[in-house]
Protein backbone atom coordinates (compact mmCIF):
# COMPACT_ATOMS: atom_id res chain seq x y z
CA UNK A 1 0.00 0.00 0.00
CA UNK A 2 1.06 3.49 -0.70
CA UNK A 3 0.77 6.28 2.17
CA UNK A 4 0.96 8.97 -0.14
CA UNK A 5 -1.78 12.06 1.15
CA UNK A 6 -5.08 11.07 0.13
CA UNK A 7 -5.90 13.25 -3.18
CA UNK A 8 -8.83 15.74 -3.13
CA UNK A 9 -10.80 16.66 -6.51
CA UNK A 10 -11.56 20.49 -7.01
CA UNK A 11 -15.07 19.89 -5.90
CA UNK A 12 -14.06 18.67 -2.26
CA UNK A 13 -15.52 21.63 -0.44
CA UNK A 14 -18.97 21.36 -2.15
CA UNK A 15 -19.06 17.59 -1.47
CA UNK A 16 -18.53 18.35 2.46
CA UNK A 17 -21.20 21.51 2.44
CA UNK A 18 -23.45 19.27 0.42
CA UNK A 19 -23.36 16.83 3.38
CA UNK A 20 -21.16 14.28 1.54
CA UNK A 21 -19.86 11.39 3.96
CA UNK A 22 -15.89 11.41 3.09
CA UNK A 23 -14.26 7.97 2.25
CA UNK A 24 -10.84 6.95 1.26
CA UNK A 25 -10.87 5.89 -2.35
CA UNK A 26 -7.99 4.39 -4.32
CA UNK A 27 -5.96 7.13 -2.81
CA UNK A 28 -8.68 9.82 -3.21
CA UNK A 29 -10.67 11.53 -0.66
CA UNK A 30 -14.67 11.16 -2.07
CA UNK A 31 -18.51 10.93 -0.78
CA UNK A 32 -19.54 7.08 -0.28
CA UNK A 33 -22.92 9.49 0.19
CA UNK A 34 -24.47 12.63 1.06
CA UNK A 35 -28.54 12.13 2.55
CA UNK A 36 -28.84 8.32 1.87
CA UNK A 37 -27.14 5.75 -0.66
CA UNK A 38 -30.62 4.50 -1.60
CA UNK A 39 -32.25 7.47 -1.81
CA UNK A 40 -29.42 8.83 -4.42
CA UNK A 41 -29.54 5.24 -6.73
CA UNK A 42 -33.71 5.86 -6.82
CA UNK A 43 -32.88 9.39 -7.63
CA UNK A 44 -30.49 8.35 -10.66
CA UNK A 45 -33.50 5.79 -11.79
CA UNK A 46 -36.08 8.35 -11.68
CA UNK A 47 -34.98 11.88 -12.24
CA UNK A 48 -31.07 11.87 -12.47
CA UNK A 49 -27.86 11.91 -10.11
CA UNK A 50 -24.95 13.69 -10.19
CA UNK A 51 -21.27 12.28 -9.26
CA UNK A 52 -17.59 13.64 -8.70
CA UNK A 53 -16.02 10.92 -10.88
CA UNK A 54 -12.65 13.10 -10.97
CA UNK A 55 -10.37 10.85 -9.56
CA UNK A 56 -10.65 8.63 -12.78
CA UNK A 57 -7.15 8.76 -14.94
CA UNK A 58 -7.00 10.59 -18.30
CA UNK A 59 -4.04 9.70 -20.67
CA UNK A 60 -3.85 11.41 -24.46
CA UNK A 61 -2.27 8.84 -27.05
CA UNK A 62 -1.50 11.15 -30.10
CA UNK A 63 0.77 10.51 -33.35
CA UNK A 64 1.02 9.11 -36.53
CA UNK A 65 1.46 5.66 -35.26
CA UNK A 66 -1.35 6.17 -31.88
CA UNK A 67 -3.84 3.89 -33.41
CA UNK A 68 -1.64 1.24 -34.09
CA UNK A 69 0.01 1.66 -30.62
CA UNK A 70 -3.26 1.46 -28.85
CA UNK A 71 -4.46 -1.16 -31.19
CA UNK A 72 -1.29 -3.73 -30.16
CA UNK A 73 -2.08 -3.13 -26.10
CA UNK A 74 -5.87 -3.25 -26.70
CA UNK A 75 -8.48 -6.36 -27.20
CA UNK A 76 -10.97 -4.01 -28.93
CA UNK A 77 -10.70 -2.64 -32.34
CA UNK A 78 -9.16 1.04 -32.02
CA UNK A 79 -8.82 1.33 -36.55
CA UNK A 80 -13.16 0.65 -36.25
CA UNK A 81 -13.43 3.82 -33.60
CA UNK A 82 -14.29 6.82 -35.78
CA UNK A 83 -13.65 10.18 -34.14
CA UNK A 84 -16.22 11.57 -32.19
CA UNK A 85 -16.88 8.61 -30.82
CA UNK A 86 -15.69 6.25 -27.68
CA UNK A 87 -15.80 2.75 -27.27
CA UNK A 88 -15.22 0.44 -23.78
CA UNK A 89 -11.80 -1.71 -24.04
CA UNK A 90 -9.59 -3.94 -22.05
CA UNK A 91 -5.54 -2.93 -21.28
CA UNK A 92 -4.58 -6.63 -22.08
CA UNK A 93 -1.69 -8.73 -20.35
CA UNK A 94 0.02 -11.24 -22.36
CA UNK A 95 -2.31 -13.82 -20.61
CA UNK A 96 -5.68 -12.48 -22.35
CA UNK A 97 -6.34 -10.67 -18.59
CA UNK A 98 -7.43 -7.17 -17.96
CA UNK A 99 -4.36 -4.66 -16.78
CA UNK A 100 -7.14 -2.17 -16.73
CA UNK A 101 -10.67 -1.54 -18.04
CA UNK A 102 -11.09 1.64 -19.76
CA UNK A 103 -12.93 3.86 -22.50
CA UNK A 104 -10.85 5.47 -25.60
CA UNK A 105 -12.07 8.58 -27.46
CA UNK A 106 -10.88 9.19 -30.91
CA UNK A 107 -10.74 12.94 -30.08
CA UNK A 108 -8.97 12.77 -33.61
CA UNK A 109 -7.63 10.88 -36.61
CA UNK A 110 -4.26 10.65 -34.55
CA UNK A 111 -4.84 11.61 -30.85
CA UNK A 112 -6.91 9.62 -28.51
CA UNK A 113 -8.34 10.00 -25.06
CA UNK A 114 -8.00 7.24 -22.84
CA UNK A 115 -9.83 7.15 -19.28
CA UNK A 116 -8.35 4.54 -16.50
CA UNK A 117 -9.28 3.55 -13.26
CA UNK A 118 -8.30 5.35 -10.57
CA UNK A 119 -6.26 2.83 -8.75
CA UNK A 120 -4.49 1.75 -11.91
CA UNK A 121 -2.92 4.61 -13.53
CA UNK A 122 0.75 4.69 -12.96
CA UNK A 123 0.60 1.08 -13.38
CA UNK A 124 -1.21 1.79 -16.56
CA UNK A 125 0.94 4.27 -17.46
CA UNK A 126 3.87 2.44 -16.89
CA UNK A 127 2.84 -0.53 -19.18
CA UNK A 128 2.24 2.16 -22.10
CA UNK A 129 5.35 3.43 -21.55
CA UNK A 130 7.65 0.20 -20.92
CA UNK A 131 5.82 -0.71 -25.24
CA UNK A 132 5.43 2.68 -26.79
CA UNK A 133 9.32 2.15 -28.67
CA UNK A 134 8.53 1.02 -31.81
CA UNK A 135 5.85 3.13 -32.06
CA UNK A 136 5.82 7.20 -33.64
CA UNK A 137 3.24 7.77 -30.75
CA UNK A 138 3.24 10.08 -27.51
CA UNK A 139 1.91 9.42 -24.30
CA UNK A 140 0.59 12.04 -21.97
CA UNK A 141 -0.80 12.18 -18.39
CA UNK A 142 -3.58 14.52 -18.28
CA UNK A 143 -5.42 13.20 -15.09
CA UNK A 144 -4.27 16.65 -13.01
CA UNK A 145 -5.60 18.61 -16.01
CA UNK A 146 -9.51 17.13 -15.73
CA UNK A 147 -12.59 17.15 -13.70
CA UNK A 148 -15.27 14.21 -14.55
CA UNK A 149 -18.58 15.07 -13.74
CA UNK A 150 -21.10 12.18 -14.05
CA UNK A 151 -24.75 13.27 -14.96
CA UNK A 152 -27.11 10.36 -14.92
CA UNK A 153 -30.65 9.29 -15.18
CA UNK A 154 -33.78 9.76 -17.43
CA UNK A 155 -33.53 14.16 -16.83
CA UNK A 156 -30.47 14.46 -17.58
CA UNK A 157 -30.42 15.73 -21.31
CA UNK A 158 -33.57 18.16 -19.54
CA UNK A 159 -31.04 19.53 -17.25
CA UNK A 160 -27.80 19.96 -19.81
CA UNK A 161 -28.93 20.95 -22.82
CA UNK A 162 -29.83 24.89 -21.59
CA UNK A 163 -26.61 25.07 -20.17
CA UNK A 164 -24.42 23.38 -23.19
CA UNK A 165 -23.81 26.08 -25.94
CA UNK A 166 -24.37 23.11 -28.60
CA UNK A 167 -27.00 20.55 -28.77
CA UNK A 168 -26.46 17.55 -26.44
CA UNK A 169 -29.51 15.69 -27.37
CA UNK A 170 -28.59 14.28 -30.36
CA UNK A 171 -25.15 12.95 -29.28
CA UNK A 172 -25.63 9.27 -29.86
CA UNK A 173 -24.49 6.80 -26.96
CA UNK A 174 -21.00 6.57 -26.77
CA UNK A 175 -20.71 9.74 -28.72
CA UNK A 176 -18.84 12.72 -27.79
CA UNK A 177 -19.01 16.59 -28.67
CA UNK A 178 -16.18 19.64 -27.68
CA UNK A 179 -18.63 22.58 -26.12
CA UNK A 180 -19.16 24.72 -23.46
CA UNK A 181 -21.86 23.82 -20.70
CA UNK A 182 -21.81 26.71 -18.25
CA UNK A 183 -19.27 28.95 -20.28
CA UNK A 184 -16.56 26.38 -19.40
CA UNK A 185 -14.84 24.15 -22.38
CA UNK A 186 -15.47 20.70 -22.01
CA UNK A 187 -15.89 17.20 -23.27
CA UNK A 188 -19.52 15.85 -23.32
CA UNK A 189 -19.76 12.39 -23.86
CA UNK A 190 -22.77 10.17 -23.69
CA UNK A 191 -22.09 7.65 -21.24
CA UNK A 192 -21.83 6.20 -18.27
CA UNK A 193 -21.78 3.49 -15.42
CA UNK A 194 -25.23 3.67 -14.26
CA UNK A 195 -27.38 1.46 -16.97
CA UNK A 196 -29.29 4.91 -17.32
CA UNK A 197 -28.87 7.44 -20.19
CA UNK A 198 -26.79 10.63 -19.69
CA UNK A 199 -23.49 12.47 -19.63
CA UNK A 200 -20.32 12.53 -18.36
CA UNK A 201 -18.90 15.61 -18.82
CA UNK A 202 -14.53 16.24 -18.67
CA UNK A 203 -14.31 19.57 -17.30
CA UNK A 204 -10.79 21.67 -17.53
CA UNK A 205 -10.34 21.28 -13.41
CA UNK A 206 -10.46 25.21 -12.29
CA UNK A 207 -13.72 25.00 -14.03
CA UNK A 208 -15.25 21.95 -12.25
CA UNK A 209 -16.54 24.10 -9.53
CA UNK A 210 -19.02 26.43 -11.70
CA UNK A 211 -20.27 23.24 -13.79
CA UNK A 212 -21.25 22.06 -10.68
CA UNK A 213 -23.10 24.76 -9.66
CA UNK A 214 -25.05 25.34 -12.46
CA UNK A 215 -25.76 21.83 -12.86
CA UNK A 216 -27.51 21.80 -9.16
CA UNK A 217 -28.88 24.56 -9.42
CA UNK A 218 -30.58 23.52 -13.19
CA UNK A 219 -31.22 20.33 -11.67
CA UNK A 220 -32.92 21.46 -8.54
CA UNK A 221 -36.60 21.82 -10.04
CA UNK A 222 -36.35 17.96 -12.20
CA UNK A 223 -35.14 15.84 -9.28
CA UNK A 224 -31.18 16.26 -9.29
CA UNK A 225 -29.11 14.99 -5.97
CA UNK A 226 -25.56 14.85 -6.08
CA UNK A 227 -24.99 11.06 -5.62
CA UNK A 228 -21.50 9.26 -3.92
CA UNK A 229 -19.72 6.56 -4.61
CA UNK A 230 -21.83 3.97 -2.67
CA UNK A 231 -24.83 4.76 -5.40
CA UNK A 232 -22.00 4.40 -8.21
CA UNK A 233 -21.53 1.01 -7.17
CA UNK A 234 -24.75 -0.34 -6.68
CA UNK A 235 -25.77 1.34 -10.00
CA UNK A 236 -23.20 -0.60 -12.03
CA UNK A 237 -23.79 -3.48 -10.29
CA UNK A 238 -27.93 -3.32 -11.51
CA UNK A 239 -26.68 -3.10 -15.22
CA UNK A 240 -23.90 -5.36 -14.97
CA UNK A 241 -21.21 -3.13 -15.56
CA UNK A 242 -17.44 -4.71 -14.40
CA UNK A 243 -15.63 -3.13 -11.51
CA UNK A 244 -12.00 -3.75 -11.91
CA UNK A 245 -10.59 -5.32 -8.71
CA UNK A 246 -13.91 -6.83 -8.27
CA UNK A 247 -14.97 -8.23 -10.91
CA UNK A 248 -12.30 -7.99 -13.62
CA UNK A 249 -8.63 -7.97 -12.78
CA UNK A 250 -5.47 -9.34 -14.28
CA UNK A 251 -6.04 -12.88 -13.16
CA UNK A 252 -9.26 -12.78 -15.57
CA UNK A 253 -9.92 -13.38 -18.89
CA UNK A 254 -11.86 -10.74 -21.35
CA UNK A 255 -13.72 -14.24 -21.95
CA UNK A 256 -14.13 -15.62 -18.72
CA UNK A 257 -15.89 -11.95 -17.87
CA UNK A 258 -18.74 -12.61 -20.42
CA UNK A 259 -16.50 -8.96 -22.17
CA UNK A 260 -16.13 -11.39 -25.44
CA UNK A 261 -18.00 -8.11 -27.46
CA UNK A 262 -14.83 -6.55 -26.80
CA UNK A 263 -12.48 -9.59 -27.68
CA UNK A 264 -11.89 -8.69 -31.60
CA UNK A 265 -9.84 -11.42 -32.93
CA UNK A 266 -10.41 -10.12 -36.69
CA UNK A 267 -8.61 -7.00 -35.87
CA UNK A 268 -4.91 -8.72 -36.17
CA UNK A 269 -2.19 -8.96 -33.92
CA UNK A 270 -2.70 -7.73 -29.99
CA UNK A 271 -1.03 -8.49 -26.60
CA UNK A 272 -3.02 -11.27 -24.97
CA UNK A 273 -4.40 -12.49 -28.71
CA UNK A 274 -2.53 -15.84 -28.47
CA UNK A 275 -3.84 -16.93 -24.90
CA UNK A 276 -7.12 -16.06 -26.04
CA UNK A 277 -7.63 -17.58 -28.99
CA UNK A 278 -6.14 -20.54 -27.40
CA UNK A 279 -8.92 -20.25 -24.24
CA UNK A 280 -11.46 -19.64 -27.08
CA UNK A 281 -10.48 -22.98 -29.07
CA UNK A 282 -9.95 -24.97 -25.73
CA UNK A 283 -13.27 -23.93 -23.94
CA UNK A 284 -13.73 -20.96 -21.67
CA UNK A 285 -13.00 -23.05 -18.22
CA UNK A 286 -15.52 -20.56 -16.32
CA UNK A 287 -17.78 -17.15 -16.43
CA UNK A 288 -18.75 -14.31 -14.96
CA UNK A 289 -22.50 -15.19 -14.45
CA UNK A 290 -25.01 -13.54 -12.78
CA UNK A 291 -27.22 -14.72 -9.79
CA UNK A 292 -29.94 -14.05 -7.54
CA UNK A 293 -30.20 -14.80 -3.51
CA UNK A 294 -33.48 -16.69 -2.60
CA UNK A 295 -34.13 -15.71 0.54
CA UNK A 296 -33.13 -12.15 2.41
CA UNK A 297 -29.74 -12.40 2.80
CA UNK A 298 -26.94 -10.38 0.67
CA UNK A 299 -23.97 -12.01 -1.02
CA UNK A 300 -20.93 -9.88 -0.60
CA UNK A 301 -17.58 -9.94 -2.42
CA UNK A 302 -15.32 -12.84 -1.51
CA UNK A 303 -18.19 -15.19 -0.38
CA UNK A 304 -17.56 -18.21 -1.73
CA UNK A 305 -20.11 -20.03 -3.78
CA UNK A 306 -20.80 -23.90 -3.36
CA UNK A 307 -22.65 -26.47 -5.13
CA UNK A 308 -23.10 -29.99 -2.93
CA UNK A 309 -20.99 -28.35 0.27
CA UNK A 310 -17.97 -28.31 -2.57
CA UNK A 311 -16.68 -24.48 -2.97
CA UNK A 312 -16.80 -23.58 -6.64
CA UNK A 313 -15.79 -20.07 -6.77
CA UNK A 314 -16.10 -16.68 -5.24
CA UNK A 315 -18.91 -13.99 -4.94
CA UNK A 316 -17.08 -10.92 -7.00
CA UNK A 317 -19.96 -8.39 -6.19
CA UNK A 318 -22.75 -8.25 -4.45
CA UNK A 319 -25.19 -5.88 -2.94
CA UNK A 320 -29.28 -5.63 -2.25
CA UNK A 321 -30.20 -3.69 -5.50
CA UNK A 322 -32.47 -0.98 -4.27
CA UNK A 323 -34.42 -0.49 -7.74
CA UNK A 324 -35.01 -4.10 -7.92
CA UNK A 325 -35.35 -4.86 -4.59
CA UNK A 326 -33.51 -8.01 -5.01
CA UNK A 327 -29.85 -9.70 -3.73
CA UNK A 328 -27.97 -9.75 -6.67
CA UNK A 329 -24.21 -11.03 -7.08
CA UNK A 330 -21.96 -11.30 -9.99
CA UNK A 331 -19.59 -14.70 -9.17
CA UNK A 332 -17.21 -16.76 -11.52
CA UNK A 333 -18.38 -20.41 -11.52
CA UNK A 334 -17.48 -22.91 -13.72
CA UNK A 335 -18.78 -23.32 -17.01
CA UNK A 336 -21.15 -26.31 -16.43
CA UNK A 337 -22.96 -24.25 -14.15
CA UNK A 338 -23.18 -21.55 -15.75
CA UNK A 339 -27.08 -21.93 -17.80
CA UNK A 340 -29.75 -19.61 -16.36
CA UNK A 341 -31.74 -21.11 -13.53
CA UNK A 342 -28.72 -23.69 -12.32
CA UNK A 343 -28.83 -23.60 -8.70
CA UNK A 344 -26.03 -23.07 -5.96
CA UNK A 345 -25.00 -21.80 -2.50
CA UNK A 346 -23.89 -18.95 -1.31
CA UNK A 347 -21.63 -19.24 1.97
CA UNK A 348 -23.22 -16.76 4.05
CA UNK A 349 -21.19 -16.20 7.51
CA UNK A 350 -20.77 -19.91 7.28
CA UNK A 351 -24.69 -21.04 6.46
CA UNK A 352 -24.91 -21.69 3.00
CA UNK A 353 -28.00 -19.68 1.61
CA UNK A 354 -29.63 -20.73 -2.26
CA UNK A 355 -29.11 -18.89 -4.91
CA UNK A 356 -29.80 -19.46 -8.84
CA UNK A 357 -28.39 -18.35 -12.27
CA UNK A 358 -30.46 -15.19 -13.55
CA UNK A 359 -30.34 -13.43 -16.86
CA UNK A 360 -28.04 -10.32 -17.11
CA UNK A 361 -28.37 -7.17 -16.84
CA UNK A 362 -30.02 -7.25 -14.11
CA UNK A 363 -31.22 -4.20 -14.80
CA UNK A 364 -32.06 -2.50 -18.28
CA UNK A 365 -33.58 0.79 -18.99
CA UNK A 366 -36.53 1.40 -21.31
CA UNK A 367 -35.44 2.91 -23.96
CA UNK A 368 -38.60 3.28 -25.40
CA UNK B 1 -30.22 13.37 21.11
CA UNK B 2 -28.74 10.74 23.82
CA UNK B 3 -31.13 8.78 25.59
CA UNK B 4 -30.22 9.29 29.55
CA UNK B 5 -32.45 6.50 30.12
CA UNK B 6 -29.80 3.73 29.27
CA UNK B 7 -26.47 2.53 29.17
CA UNK B 8 -24.38 2.46 25.85
CA UNK B 9 -21.51 0.14 24.99
CA UNK B 10 -18.52 1.32 23.05
CA UNK B 11 -19.39 -0.71 20.31
CA UNK B 12 -22.46 1.86 19.87
CA UNK B 13 -25.21 -1.05 21.58
CA UNK B 14 -28.01 0.65 23.66
CA UNK B 15 -29.25 -1.11 26.94
CA UNK B 16 -32.22 -0.25 28.82
CA UNK B 17 -33.21 -2.07 31.60
CA UNK B 18 -36.53 -2.47 33.09
CA UNK B 19 -37.97 -5.36 35.60
CA UNK B 20 -34.63 -7.63 35.54
CA UNK B 21 -34.77 -7.72 31.53
CA UNK B 22 -32.44 -5.64 29.47
CA UNK B 23 -33.56 -4.39 25.97
CA UNK B 24 -30.35 -4.36 23.48
CA UNK B 25 -30.32 -1.98 20.43
CA UNK B 26 -28.35 0.03 18.35
CA UNK B 27 -27.34 3.50 18.95
CA UNK B 28 -28.47 6.48 16.48
CA UNK B 29 -24.92 7.38 15.60
CA UNK B 30 -24.05 4.04 14.67
CA UNK B 31 -27.31 3.37 12.40
CA UNK B 32 -26.38 6.89 10.76
CA UNK B 33 -22.86 5.89 10.63
CA UNK B 34 -24.40 2.24 8.82
CA UNK B 35 -26.46 4.40 6.59
CA UNK B 36 -29.25 2.52 5.04
CA UNK B 37 -29.95 -0.16 6.56
CA UNK B 38 -31.55 -3.58 4.48
CA UNK B 39 -30.72 -6.73 6.20
CA UNK B 40 -30.49 -7.60 9.78
CA UNK B 41 -30.08 -11.17 11.43
CA UNK B 42 -31.21 -11.91 14.88
CA UNK B 43 -29.73 -14.36 17.51
CA UNK B 44 -31.98 -17.46 18.37
CA UNK B 45 -34.10 -17.05 21.54
CA UNK B 46 -32.96 -19.00 24.26
CA UNK B 47 -29.15 -18.33 23.32
CA UNK B 48 -26.81 -18.16 25.73
CA UNK B 49 -24.24 -15.24 25.21
CA UNK B 50 -21.37 -13.97 27.16
CA UNK B 51 -20.30 -10.03 27.20
CA UNK B 52 -18.87 -9.11 24.13
CA UNK B 53 -19.79 -12.53 21.76
CA UNK B 54 -21.14 -11.71 18.60
CA UNK B 55 -24.98 -11.79 19.12
CA UNK B 56 -26.13 -11.02 15.24
CA UNK B 57 -24.98 -8.84 12.05
CA UNK B 58 -26.73 -5.82 10.73
CA UNK B 59 -26.15 -4.94 7.18
CA UNK B 60 -26.15 -1.41 5.00
CA UNK B 61 -26.18 -1.32 1.15
CA UNK B 62 -22.56 -1.37 1.33
CA UNK B 63 -21.43 -2.74 4.67
CA UNK B 64 -21.79 -5.63 7.05
CA UNK B 65 -21.19 -5.13 10.71
CA UNK B 66 -21.11 -7.70 13.76
CA UNK B 67 -23.67 -6.55 16.98
CA UNK B 68 -22.13 -7.67 20.32
CA UNK B 69 -23.71 -8.73 23.66
CA UNK B 70 -23.52 -5.72 25.45
CA UNK B 71 -23.72 -8.41 28.60
CA UNK B 72 -23.75 -11.50 29.30
CA UNK B 73 -26.96 -13.08 29.30
CA UNK B 74 -30.00 -15.19 28.11
CA UNK B 75 -32.24 -14.09 25.10
CA UNK B 76 -35.24 -13.87 25.74
CA UNK B 77 -37.06 -12.30 22.91
CA UNK B 78 -35.99 -10.76 19.35
CA UNK B 79 -37.29 -8.21 17.06
CA UNK B 80 -39.37 -10.40 14.52
CA UNK B 81 -40.64 -7.23 12.69
CA UNK B 82 -36.84 -6.59 11.67
CA UNK B 83 -36.62 -9.27 9.48
CA UNK B 84 -39.57 -7.32 6.97
CA UNK B 85 -38.75 -4.12 7.81
CA UNK B 86 -35.17 -3.78 8.77
CA UNK B 87 -35.76 0.21 8.05
CA UNK B 88 -37.07 0.58 11.27
CA UNK B 89 -33.38 0.91 12.89
CA UNK B 90 -32.94 3.64 11.04
CA UNK B 91 -36.08 5.43 11.08
CA UNK B 92 -36.26 4.61 15.10
CA UNK B 93 -33.37 3.43 16.97
CA UNK B 94 -34.02 3.71 20.27
CA UNK B 95 -37.60 2.57 20.17
CA UNK B 96 -39.19 0.38 17.94
CA UNK B 97 -35.80 -0.53 16.04
CA UNK B 98 -34.84 -2.35 19.36
CA UNK B 99 -32.78 -5.65 18.58
CA UNK B 100 -33.37 -7.70 21.68
CA UNK B 101 -34.50 -8.25 25.13
CA UNK B 102 -31.99 -10.93 27.35
CA UNK B 103 -31.49 -11.67 30.83
CA UNK B 104 -28.70 -10.08 32.86
CA UNK B 105 -26.44 -12.81 34.11
CA UNK B 106 -24.32 -10.93 36.04
CA UNK B 107 -25.37 -6.94 37.16
CA UNK B 108 -21.85 -5.46 36.86
CA UNK B 109 -21.49 -5.77 33.53
CA UNK B 110 -24.27 -3.28 33.11
CA UNK B 111 -21.80 -0.70 35.53
CA UNK B 112 -19.10 -1.67 32.87
CA UNK B 113 -21.30 0.69 30.25
CA UNK B 114 -21.20 4.27 29.82
CA UNK B 115 -24.04 6.64 30.34
CA UNK B 116 -25.13 8.62 28.12
CA UNK B 117 -22.58 11.52 28.81
CA UNK B 118 -19.15 9.66 28.26
CA UNK B 119 -21.27 7.64 25.21
CA UNK B 120 -22.03 10.95 23.79
CA UNK B 121 -18.14 12.33 24.34
CA UNK B 122 -17.21 8.83 22.35
CA UNK B 123 -19.51 10.03 19.47
CA UNK B 124 -17.86 13.53 18.88
CA UNK B 125 -14.36 11.76 19.32
CA UNK B 126 -14.82 9.09 16.47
Amino acid sequence: MNTAPAKRTPLYDRHVAHGGRIVPFAGWELPVQYGGLIDEHMAVRRHAGLFDVSHMGEARVGGPQARDFLQHLTCNNVARLKVGRAHYNGLMTPTGCFHDDLLIYRLDEAQFLLVLNAANVDKDLAWMRDHLSGFDAELTDESEQWALLALQGPRAVTILEPLADDPVAELPYYGFARTAVAGVESLVSRTGYTGEDGFELYVPSDGAGSVWDALIERGAGHGLQPAGLGARDTLRLEAKMALYGNDIDDTTTALEADLSWIVKFKKGEFIGRDALARQKAEGVPRRLVGFEMEGRAIARHGYEVCIDGRTIGRVTSGTLAPYLDRRIGLAYLPSEYCDVGTPFEVRVRGNPHPARVVETPFYKRDRT
Amino acid sequence: MVPTDRRYSKEHEWVLVADDVATVGITHFAQDQLGDIVFVELPEINAELSRDEVMGTIESVKAVSEIFAPISGTILEVNQDLEASPETVNSDPNGAGWYCKMTIADPADLEALMDAAAYEQLTKES
